[in-house]
């Protein structure tokens, strides 16, 4: 049982980071019509930023993280949009998504070609302290990660749905049209859909890599499995994207200690494959319309 | 005019091209990106500072050595397609794979075109194919890992022992060399966890291990996996003694676990601690030269790229097959042949005899606790 509770709830601290790259999937599919095939490489990218402000610059920790965090909403989120989205999209969504791969290449390779192809050590932002959950040792890192993870996304949901901008931004997502004719700057909106996902990738970046190391080839993983999630969940819908993260981080969890650690990735693809078949929206999608 | 400037431009050609072919190339092929990255770039800067040094003190034979990289990206397929284009473009000695994976698929073609071979890699199985073309810079698995089972056994007194390894030619290399080595001192091995190469999540199998009963666990891991479950185990409080062998008490593995890799026991077959001057003059230079820790790689890509110097001059010619039948039964002695580091013995299959350390790290470093025979 202690066995069962431990891996349970490592399963949700990684399914809740990625949940927070799922989210960003669903964002700008809603906003703008955006499959970002570099979604992978956006959750790699930041933990590089960190460490070259922290080993290259000398900087402490939380002011490297809050830049990081800075140059992605900047770089993953503006730049991103002004330079790969605005001129693609002009020429539908399969143009677009292979530029998303084409960039998701060029930050791979750029990492290992500028930074190191080697992984590197990531600080870890919590203390390695465990906790006894009945029975079963439970890290201060992986209720951190959980934690920090769903408050953002809660946050995320509340803002999208308390404040006036959120709803502008629903209503971008629902009707951009309709939306314009009532006044709302749709540019503007679609513009913090692309900065909010910045934001996101960030967060995840910094509470994934000290596991995982900081390495140019993270974001084939994560990449994948956020993608995975996203359309488990429900592609159009944020909370979709929420479940599917956190369904695929338990699955893949008690599929590598249950089931097989070798057969492991391939559990949440034959979920990806059942979910198609059985529930084409996803389990919380909906089919007739998008939603943020 | 013009025909005594043509003629000169091409008598200066020609001897150009006379002194470029003199060189003689010598090819790395190593994991310089992918999952194995952080063996191969080490052991290829471990060659590279050895070749330097050697061609500054006048080469091999009076020739300089055209030190030429390709990069396996760690994949075998990859890797074989790399020993190809060397030996297409006429290396002389072939430094590498260090990823056994890899080493079993291109050792057949550097065989097939009788070229020379110094790999990294401790599979037992890469001697055990009756390859006359391959050597080892490291013993394999299965001379390292009996050196060890007296230590679990008599030292930390475990009987019941977990084995975390990784599920590749290297792995399966050395999980089977201890399930020998364990039934013959009486070690129970009560889990037994295969993992995947690159692969980044241990939450599950450090849960699995913290529950199997075992007193110790016995890891054989590449570099990074060794440092993502050494930094899950501390995470979960794991609390049983690790052991391994050389590569997870490796400095890269320290560097990259911090302070997760305290207290982890290990095999060493060479290390930058050893009780070896030479050793720690070559790791202290390289340490100056790349701003790194040296560690077992950048050892073994060093004392290769000697051991061609070594056995090419004794062979007195650039004869591939000489130089193979002379490593044969060879044993170099490190007062003689300095860069070679420690004494060394091959037998005729090409497996490695050498001195060996019990290592443990403490405050980040690996600390010498025993200094164990050639076997």
């Amino acid at each position: 049982m202690a066995e069962f509770i431990q891996i349970l709830i490592s399963g949700l601290s990684a399914g809740s980071i990625y949940a927070l790259a799922a989210v960003g999937f669903t964002l700008l599919w809603q906003a703008s019509q955006t499959i970002n095939f570099a979604q992978g490489e956006f959750v790699m990218l930041p933990a590089f930023f960190v460490l070259a402000l922290t080993v290259k610059l000398g900087l402490p920790l939380p002011l490297a993280i809050i830049l990081a965090i800075f140059l992605s909403v900047l770089l993953l989120g503006a730049v991103f949009k002004k330079l790969v989205v605005e001129p693609m999209i002009q020429h539908g969504t399969l143009p677009l998504v292979i530029a998303t791969i084409a960039l998701g290449l060029l930050l791979k390779e750029g990492v290992k070609e500028f930074y190191s192809p080697l992984g590197q050590p990531f600080p870890s932002l919590f203390p390695q302290d465990v906790l006894s959950v009945f029975g079963a040792a439970v890290s201060i890192p992986d209720i951190a990660n959980f934690v920090i993870a769903m408050g953002t996304i809660i946050g995320l949901q509340l803002f999208l749905a308390r404040t006036r901008t959120g709803r502008c931004m629903q209503a971008t997502a629902q009707n951009p049209d309709v939306a314009q004719i009532l006044g709302v700057d749709i540019k503007k909106m679609v513009l913090y859909t692309f900065l909010i996902n910045g934001a996101l990738a960030a967060i995840a970046s910094v509470l994934i890599t000290p596991i995982y190391l900081a390495k140019f080839s993270n974001g084939e993983v994560l990449g994948l499995v956020a993608f995975i999630a996203a359309i488990v969940g429900g592609f159009n819908q944020i909370r979709g994207a929420l479940v599917g993260g956190l369904l695929i981080g338990v699955i893949d969890n008690l599929s590598a200690g249950y089931v097989s650690a070798e057969y492991r990735q391939a559990v949440p693809m034959l979920l990806l494959i059942f979910v198609i078949l059985v529930r084409p929206q996803g389990l919380l999608g909906t089919s007739e319309g998008r939603a943020v | 005019m013009i025909r005594k400037a043509t003629l000169l431009t091409a008598s200066a050609l020609s001897l150009m091209a006379g002194l470029a072919s003199a060189d003689v190339r010598i090819a790395s092929v190593a994991e310089l990106s992918g999952a194995g990255a952080a063996a191969g770039a080490v052991w290829h800067d471990g060659i590279k500072m050895a070749v330097e040094e050697i061609n500054a003190a006048g080469g091999i034979l009076g020739e300089q050595i055209d030190l030429v990289e390709y990069d396996s990206q760690t994949d075998p397929q990859n890797s074989r397609a790399m020993v190809q284009k060397a030996i297409d473009e006429e290396a002389f000695v072939l430094m590498g794979t260090v990823y056994s994976s890899s080493t079993v698929v291109n050792m057949l073609v550097a065989m097939q075109n009788g070229v020379p071979q110094i790999t990294g890699s401790e599979s037992p199985t890469i001697t055990a194919k009756g390859n006359p073309y391959i050597f080892r810079t490291a013993f394999g698995a299965q001379k390292g890992l009996p050196k060890l089972g007296s230590y679990i056994k008599d030292d930390l007194g475990a009987s019941k022992v977990a084995v975390i390894w990784a599920n590749t030619e290297f792995g399966k290399g050395g999980h089977d060399a201890f399930e020998n080595v364990a039934a013959s001192n009486g070690i129970e091995i009560v889990s037994d966890i295969p993992t995947e190469q690159a692969q980044v999540d241990f939450a599950a199998d450090v849960a699995k291990l913290k529950s199997s009963g075992a007193e110790a666990v016995f890891a054989y891991m590449t570099e990074e996996e060794s440092a993502r479950f050494l930094i899950e185990a501390e995470k979960q409080g794991l609390g049983l003694p690790i052991v391994g062998d050389t590569v997870i008490a490796s400095q890269k593995v320290i560097d990259l676990a911090g302070s997760a890799a305290n207290g982890v026991s290990s095999h060493v077959g060479l290390t930058a601690e050893a009780p070896i001057p030479a050793i720690r003059e070559m790791a202290a230079k390289f340490e100056a030269k790349y701003g790194y820790g040296a560690d077992h790689n950048a050892i073994k890509g060093y004392l290769g790229a000697y051991t061609v110097k070594y056995v090419t001059e004794a062979v007195g010619s650039f004869d591939r097959q000489a130089f193979a039948d002379k490593m044969h039964g060879l044993c170099l002695d490190a007062a003689t042949h300095p860069g070679i580091l420690m004494d060394a013995c091959w037998d005729d299959t090409g497996e490695l005899s050498r001195e060996s350390f019990l290592v443990q790290v403490v405050d980040g470093k690996q600390q010498i606790t025993k200094t164990l025979p050639a076997n």
